[in-house]
């Protein structure tokens, strides 16, 4: 197990009370697995992510990454946020091994793996370019590789792909499948696109609203084995996509 | 290697721009020429009294016999030096604050009302305490630039440093960073215009403050030389200091644009 969530609660203190932000998530991801969770607005995906990373503290319960309970952001833990949050001052070198520089792991050794990373992934040439100068697709490439760069056990994909136009999405959103399957990375996505979830994950994890809690949890045996493009065409597509639109109640 | 054909529209537009661009230069240089034709000539024709409202070709000789003198190049050079040590002092003091009350949010809640009255306050009431606290001369003049170009520097730097992007900082945060490097990798970076924008601002202020302080006690100055022209009547004195005035505040600012485009280019992109 990569990641196993005991019984965690969520609870904000605001002036005028009490929010139950998450209620009782009990789940595990296993090693390689990519697995989505998907809910409506406001069911405290991205809080759920947070406690994840360790920069919000769980009110009752524990999570652990890799064998250890979490407490504080540890390198075992690569985010990556909604839109790449590059840094405009920033050549896309300094920005992919921001990382290894905040962690003080800026070795010769890290930096010939980021070196390898970016060659692979036909961005070797940019190293130089500040990220205007790149193509929404491409940065979306070297946000996912200054996550990599720090070798994290799991990655949390906090709806990256929420940002772009519809077209760029698919395939940006293929892309990174693929780099995410060919590092053998284990990932945790984060959407309310029910489309997506089920185009990339092994498994999607479905949550109720406030107090978020999980609803159902959806095995996609059938779709694995195909690409995420190909999932779209699947006869088992629709299905699913019936299954969770019915479980979200989205137009109650 | 031929040159690429460019349509006719691409011509006319082209032609059109240059066009335009020439009509604002002849207008700028023709609105000053005119001004200062007019003022000139009612003044010989004594439309206007040259004593009261003088005239270029007097403020022309008021200006060369200060320059042969010697006293231009004291009083200018006081009062830039004023000028600028005020603006720096109050730029990188108002930002170290700044900086302050970010890393605290408590105490930029304690000493917010505080910054609220210190603002509003017109700053130029506190010339006199100065004076009595810190002696007549420079340094009353600059304590003076500095509380007026301090706390607006405070408030506008602190407003740019919370509007830094949450999901940038969210992100930092992942990566394992410490307030520390929160700060100086994120924050202060991204807060470049900011702080370039509170030097423009700071430049302006910092004359205020400048002229001011020296309105109330100077032995040289720009300042000094324009109350001393209106306390003896020399009216020529006073519009010819108002114009070296305009002219080196502009000059100051001119420094600020270029220290941007340097800085800029240094940091080698444009935020």
């Amino acid at each position: 197990m990569i990641v196993q969530l005991d019984n965690v609660d969520l609870t904000y203190q605001a002036p005028d009370g009490e929010v139950d932000a998450l209620r009782g998530i009990n789940f595990e991801i296993s090693d390689g697995e990519f697995v989505s969770i998907v809910g409506p607005s406001g069911c405290g995906k991205s809080s759920l992510l947070s406690v994840i990373a360790g920069i919000e503290p769980a009110s009752a319960g524990s999570v652990y990454v890799d064998g250890d309970a979490v407490t504080a952001p540890s390198p075992k833990i690569g985010y990556m946020p909604q839109k790449d949050q590059l840094f405009p001052w920033r050549t896309i070198w300094a920005n992919v091994t921001l990382g290894l520089e905040l962690q003080h792991q800026n070795t010769a050794e890290r930096q010939e793996h980021v070196r390898e990373l970016l060659a692979r992934y036909g961005l070797s040439e940019f190293v130089q370019k500040i990220p205007s100068q790149l193509s929404g697709g491409m940065r979306q490439r070297c946000a996912l590789i200054r996550t990599l760069a720090t070798d994290p056990k799991i990655l949390l994909l906090d709806e990256p792909f929420s940002a772009l136009d519809y077209q760029t999405r698919l395939s940006v959103s293929a892309d990174i499948y693929a780099i995410i399957r060919q590092e053998h990375k284990t990932a945790l996505l984060v959407t309310h696109d029910i489309s997506e979830s089920i185009s990339l994950s092994d498994r999607i994890i479905v949550l109720c609203k406030r107090p978020g809690a999980v609803k159902a949890i959806h095995n996609l045996k059938d779709l694995t084995e195909i690409s995420p493009m190909q999932r779209r065409d699947h006869p088992a597509f629709r299905t699913y996509f019936n299954t969770i639109w019915k479980e979200l109640g989205v137009n109650a | 290697m031929p040159e690429p054909a460019i349509s006719l529209q691409r011509k006319a537009y082209l032609r059109r721009r240059k066009q335009t661009k020439s009509i604002i230069t002849v207008l700028r240089i023709g609105i000053l020429v005119v001004l200062f034709a007019g003022w000139e000539i009612a003044a010989r024709l004594g439309i206007i009294d040259a004593f009261i409202v003088s005239s270029p070709s007097r403020m022309w000789n008021t200006f060369i016999n200060l320059y042969q003198s010697g006293d231009l190049w004291l009083h200018v050079s006081t009062s830039v030096m004023e000028t600028v040590i005020g603006f720096l002092l109050g730029t990188l003091t108002g930002t170290a604050i700044a900086i302050l009350l970010w890393l605290s949010d408590f105490l930029s809640r304690v000493l917010d009302p505080y910054l609220v009255v210190l603002n509003a306050l017109p700053k130029t009431a506190l010339g006199p305490i100065f004076i009595v606290w810190i002696g007549a001369g420079p340094s009353s003049i600059i304590a003076m630039t500095l509380a007026i170009s301090l706390i607006v520097t405070i408030l506008d730097m602190h407003n740019g440093f919370l509007d830094t992007d949450p999901e940038k900082i969210r992100l930092m945060r992942t990566l394992g960073a410490t307030r520390k490097q929160i700060l100086i990798k994120l924050v202060l970076p991204a807060n470049f215009t900011t702080m370039i924008n509170a030097l423009k601002v700071n430049v302006g202020l910092s004359w205020v403050g400048v002229i001011m302080g020296e309105f109330l006690v100077s032995k040289a100055g720009l300042g000094y030389l324009i109350v001393y022209g209106s306390q003896v009547f020399k009216m020529d004195l006073v519009m010819t200091t108002v114009m070296i005035l305009a002219i080196a505040a502009a000059l100051m600012y001119q420094c600020i644009l270029w220290l941007e485009k340097v800085m800029k280019k240094h940091m080698g992109v444009t935020v």
